[in-house]
């Protein structure tokens, strides 16, 4: 059974905040939901399916079910990380269409900037039951020296340039200019880029993402609900998810998990990279984009550096617009996970409510992609590709 | 740029996963020992005392420390350090840091030998410096 166009993301809200010192994460997750539900024309005891991952509090999906008085049939806590929210819609898509549930409700929210983590350059301890961890935690690995050894090796193998990295960054801050809640509305030139402090070389400060607290929310039903509320239809037409990792030592850094995760979901959509009017794409940092874009087929492999350069991810004069929000480069990376944040700007641009600024033409064809975990040594990639009905 | 060694910490204890006592032991010793899958003769990286590419078993074989380096990235801080991975001679690429070099000068393809380092609470560990 083919799964394509068995659900719709009627629902999608993000949270405005960005510092949110007064709130608990219950409360942000709760305020998600409730403005997700809201969009939707749904309320929360329409919700009979709830899916959440590692950053909503306590055991798995229980906490949260019981703060927010769900009666739920069905529960999925999945987590890899930032892209746990494209594989929570593939997983809603299927018990959509098993009929497991027809309301799913997805949340994500945290406040990483409140709490005032180092996201990007601690190293971070951990359980050492964990097979690998004694094996890396001596040797420093933080976030950003992990993606910076892909580029490293990427600019080795294939030529790719600081400079064609930073218009990654410089076509996110022309998008972020409209948006209001974004964390960084100044527009940056690749020399700004270049120019910036070398956090882990040899990405610089402006090629990470922003820490921001915050979260979102979609709403994920049946053709049958979807078709019942008065809300633009946006299908779910293809997902794939699949984790990469060090393969017993055959470490390669020059691709990611896209490469895996997008064939199924071009293959179930039956579309080609060529037929996406938008791109989301996950923009921890502009190595990041640059590899998962070459992956997911948008430009053959080791060619990315070309394709992003000369701003051709921005809206109206690129030829592949890109994270219109501004992204997780400028915008918002709430609980340090931009997976769910990619797939509500993916629904904006189809339903035409993104800025004007940014919108894109005739945008009936979308595709939201996720990485979470850490490129440099394991992570997961999922893909979701939507259309507007 | 000077190196300077930054303190290096143990995670847990060597007894937190008792089947990688092997490596742990040879650490101590000053020896590199990884395991190698019985049966495929493929060295693996990181240790584990079953084989991720048949769930078999595994010997414990000593290597040779030599190895280039596959990628890097130099964290800035105080002091920097760069996290490497490094391609060993026997086969399997592992996560490092390169030592007791000027760190503007790293470079992919770069000659390398294994170095231990002391870390505290737990056994010297394997780090590389230049050939």
């Amino acid at each position: 059974m083919s799964l394509k166009g068995k659900a719709y993301i009627a629902g999608a809200w993000e949270h405005p905040t960005r510092k949110a010192t007064d709130k608990s994460i219950a409360l942000l997750h709760a305020e998600c939901a409730k403005g997700a539900l809201d969009d939707a024309g749904l309320t929360k005891d329409d919700v009979d399916g709830y899916f959440c991952a590692g950053d909503a509090p306590g055991l798995g999906p229980l906490s949260m079910v019981d703060y927010m008085n769900l009666k739920c049939r069905h529960v999925d806590s999945t987590d890899v990380g930032g892209s746990s929210y494209q594989v929570a819609v593939g997983h809603a898509l299927e018990s959509i269409a098993h009929g497991r549930c027809s309301v799913a409700l997805i949340t994500l929210a945290g406040r990483p900037r409140s709490e005032g983590q180092a996201t990007g350059t601690a190293t971070r301890a951990g359980n050492p039951a964990q097979p690998e961890l004694q094996f890396e935690y001596p040797y420093g690995p933080a976030t950003a020296n992990m993606y910076a050894m892909c580029a490293t090796r990427h600019m080795h193998e294939y030529g790719t340039t600081s400079e064609q990295l930073a218009w990654i960054k410089v076509a996110a801050s022309h998008h972020a200019q409209h948006n209001p809640h974004a964390m960084l509305r100044n527009v940056v030139t690749v020399e700004d880029v270049v120019s910036s402090p070398l956090v882990a070389s040899p990405l610089h400060r402006l090629d990470c993402c922003v820490i921001s607290d915050g979260g979102g929310a979609l709403v994920v039903t049946s053709p049958e609900v979807a078709k019942s509320l008065k809300r633009p239809l946006v299908k779910v037409i293809g997902v794939g998810e699949s984790p990469k990792h060090q393969m017993g030592g055959a470490v390669d850094l020059v691709y990611s998990a896209a490469r895996w995760s997008g064939p199924p979901a071009w293959e179930m959509a039956g579309i080609k990279p060529s037929d996406i009017k938008y791109a989301s794409i996950y923009d921890s940092f502009t190595i990041t984009v640059l590899m998962q874009l070459e992956d997911l087929g948008f430009c053959e492999k080791g060619q990315g550096g070309k394709f992003v350069a000369d701003g051709n991810l921005i809206s109206g004069t690129g030829r592949l617009p890109f994270n219109t929000d501004g992204g997780g480069l400028c915008s918002n990376h709430p609980a340090n996970r931009g997976g769910i944040t990619k797939i509500i700007e993916a629904v904006r641009q189809l339903r035409g409510e993104a800025h004007p600024a940014v919108q894109v033409k005739n945008c009936d064809l979308a595709i939201a992609h996720g990485t979470g975990g850490s490129l440099g040594t394991r992570h997961c990639g999922s893909t979701v590709i939507l259309e507007r009905e | 740029m000077a190196y300077e060694q930054r303190k290096i910490s143990f995670l847990g204890s060597v007894d937190a996963n008792p089947e990688t006592k092997p490596f742990w032991d040879a650490c101590a010793e000053g020896r590199l020992v990884l395991p190698r899958c019985k049966d495929t003769g493929k060295f693996i990286w990181y240790p584990r005392a079953i084989s991720p590419w048949t769930l078999g078993p595994v010997e414990w074989v000593e290597v040779s420390g030599k190895g280039t380096i596959y990628t890097f990235s130099v964290m800035r801080g105080t002091p920097p350090y760069c996290i490497a991975y490094v391609e060993l001679a026997e086969g399997p690429r592992m996560m490092t840091n390169i030592v007791d070099c000027d760190l503007s000068t790293v470079t992919i393809g770069q000659a390398v030998q294994v170095k231990f380092v002391p870390a505290e609470g737990g056994p010297p560990l394997p780090f590389f410096a230049p050939a």
